[in-house]
């Protein structure tokens, strides 16, 4: 019988996965690996009750029983499902759709390739079929909720070991998830402008905050900041990019969003082409004025 | 310690690339090719583990037809040791080519295997995590930063939420982001130096058959064009407008 596990790292990856679930169209169950359930009466829960996410090699492992008759596995794209999901697949030896924007049928999904330029549809042959998908293209479904819930404890054993995890401890709403996207580039100059002039202005709007590679790379800003092909794909309904050209990596990361403001002193920049609203202007100047202009 | 580091050729990450006039496929036509850049960084790291004294030889694999061969010598060039080429013209899904690798890997019995953690050209982000299920080996992807001590990798790698460092017995499968290092520039005499370096080119023997294949490729939806403002006032409006806010 065809039937979707989700597994959800944390609960707002639970949350976030019922727009797919539903366009798949397979009844489904959630495995929870963290935290407490969403509050929402979801499908079939089971808590996994993990502290924290384990190395890979023996999450997975720990993952193959409870995978076990199902068709379809299927988590949230992120680095961390990524990482899991395809150590998985290859336990499992089976095939994998790596960020999912479509479902066409349940063997049957589109995909980005090359950084986004285009869009591939994948045949699938095989049980299981491993997915990971971006939530921002499946809409935010409710649950369909019967209210089963259970628990279940991970026996994890991992040849490898964490030994630190630096944490941003951040108050901001998560990049991947915020309603609004504030980000900026090369122009910022250094850490301490970059936090105040688009932290300040991220804050004032309760947005997210996200960089391009060209920042990061700098040290203007911290790598989990970064937006593009190889960082975070954010689909925000507002995205504001300041002071960023607009490279093809960076469009890549953030062309699902819903409206997409440049502002940037190159009258010539690409990010003008994609944008829907552009303003030519000097971000340290536009940023405080749109801020306040927006409050009102 | 030896290294084995897998390299797929790709098309320039640069070059503008659309779909086939029948959507069947990608159209590759009078494209420049080079090693997938995140696979060329894994070079880059072998050499330098190389240059510390850490890797005593490092030999660099690819996948596919004997156009793969450009490739693997500009690894050689950059400075690894030997190449292998498994020739195939199938067409290979991650599987498919973790098996193969895994072949390779199980008669090298390298003690680290450095590869990039996604290609440029299907972003799939699979082979490196399925390689290292096969082999029973631990991985660590998306390294920014790797250290080897005796039997043992200390590798920083990127998580959604920061960094993390972990220990990986070794052998092990480590992946490498974009911040790891640079790759060199590879000067003539490297170019000259790799042509006399062995390239070994074997048959692939059995090639599993695909289990995900491209049935369409097609160009995304565009987006609407987008109109300039000419003041802050302008565009808050605008953006009020729209519902965004």
């Amino acid at each position: 019988m065809s039937k979707l596990l989700v597994i959800a790292f944390d609960a707002t990856d639970a949350a976030t996965s019922f727009g797919f679930a539903h366009a798949l169209g397979l009844p489904f169950d959630v495995l929870q690996l963290t935290g407490l359930s969403v509050p929402s009466g979801a499908g079939t829960v089971t808590l996994a009750n993990l502290g924290s996410i384990p190395p890979a090699d023996g999450l997975a492992k720990a993952l193959q029983p409870l995978v076990a008759g199902y068709s379809h596995i299927a988590s949230p794209s992120s680095m961390g499902s990524k990482d899991v999901l395809a150590y998985l697949a290859g336990l499992l030896d089976t095939g994998m759709v790596t960020d999912a924007i479509g479902v066409v049928s349940p063997t049957e999904f589109k995909r980005p390739i090359y950084a986004g330029a285009m869009t591939a549809t994948i045949k699938v042959n095989c049980d299981p079929i491993i997915i990971t998908f971006r939530p921002g293209n499946f809409g935010k479904d409710a649950a369909s909720a019967n209210g089963n819930e259970s628990t279940t404890s991970l026996n994890v054993t991992s040849q490898a070991t964490i030994l630190s995890e630096s944490s941003k401890g951040s108050a901001r709403p998560d990049l991947s998830q915020a309603a609004i996207v504030v980000s900026g580039g090369r122009p910022l100059k250094d850490a301490a402008t970059f936090e105040s002039v688009i932290g300040g202005f991220a804050d004032a709007l309760g947005a997210a905050v996200g960089a391009t590679r060209a920042a990061v790379d700098a040290g203007i800003a911290a790598n989990d900041l970064q937006v593009g092909q190889t960082g975070k794909v954010v689909a925000p309904n507002l995205y504001i990019a300041a002071g960023i050209s607009g490279s093809t990596q960076h469009m890549a990361g953030i062309k699902d969003s819903k409206l997409i403001v440049a502002i940037n002193t190159d009258t010539n920049a690409p990010i003008f082409d994609a944008a829907d609203l552009g303003l030519v202007g000097d971000l340290f100047t536009v940023l405080p004025e749109l801020q306040r202009e927006l409050k009102q | 310690m030896k290294l084995l580091v897998p390299i797929k050729r790709v098309v320039d990450p640069y070059a503008k690339v659309r779909p086939l006039a029948d959507g069947s496929g990608v159209d590759t036509t009078g494209a420049k090719f080079e090693i997938n850049p995140f696979d060329e960084i894994a070079v880059e790291e072998a050499v330098r583990l190389k240059e510390k004294g850490i890797a005593t030889e490092i030999v660099v694999v690819s996948v596919g037809g004997p156009q793969c061969e450009d490739q693997l010598r500009k690894a050689l060039a950059i400075g690894a040791d030997r190449a292998i080429l498994i020739e195939t013209d199938a067409v290979l899904d991650s599987p498919a080519v973790a098996a193969l690798l895994s072949d390779v890997a199980l008669a090298e019995a390298p003690g680290l295997i450095l590869m990039g953690k996604q290609a440029t050209d299907d972003d799939c982000n699979q082979v490196g995590q399925m390689l290292a299920a096969k082999l029973g080996w631990p991985q660590a992807t998306f390294a920014a930063k790797v250290e080897i001590t005796g039997n043992s990798a200390q590798v920083t790698r990127e998580i959604d939420s920061g960094e993390q460092v972990v220990a990986l017995p070794l052998p092990a499968v480590i992946t490498t982001d974009l911040r790891l290092n640079e790759p060199r520039y590879v000067a003539l005499p490297g170019i000259i130096k790799a042509r006399s370096k062995p390239l070994e080119k074997r048959p692939a023997t059995s090639v599993q058959s695909p289990k995900t294949s491209v049935s369409a490729v097609e160009l995304p939806p565009t987006r609407p064009p987008g109109r300039r403002v000419g003041s802050v006032q302008e565009l808050a409006a605008a953006i009020k407008e729209r519902g965004a806010i």
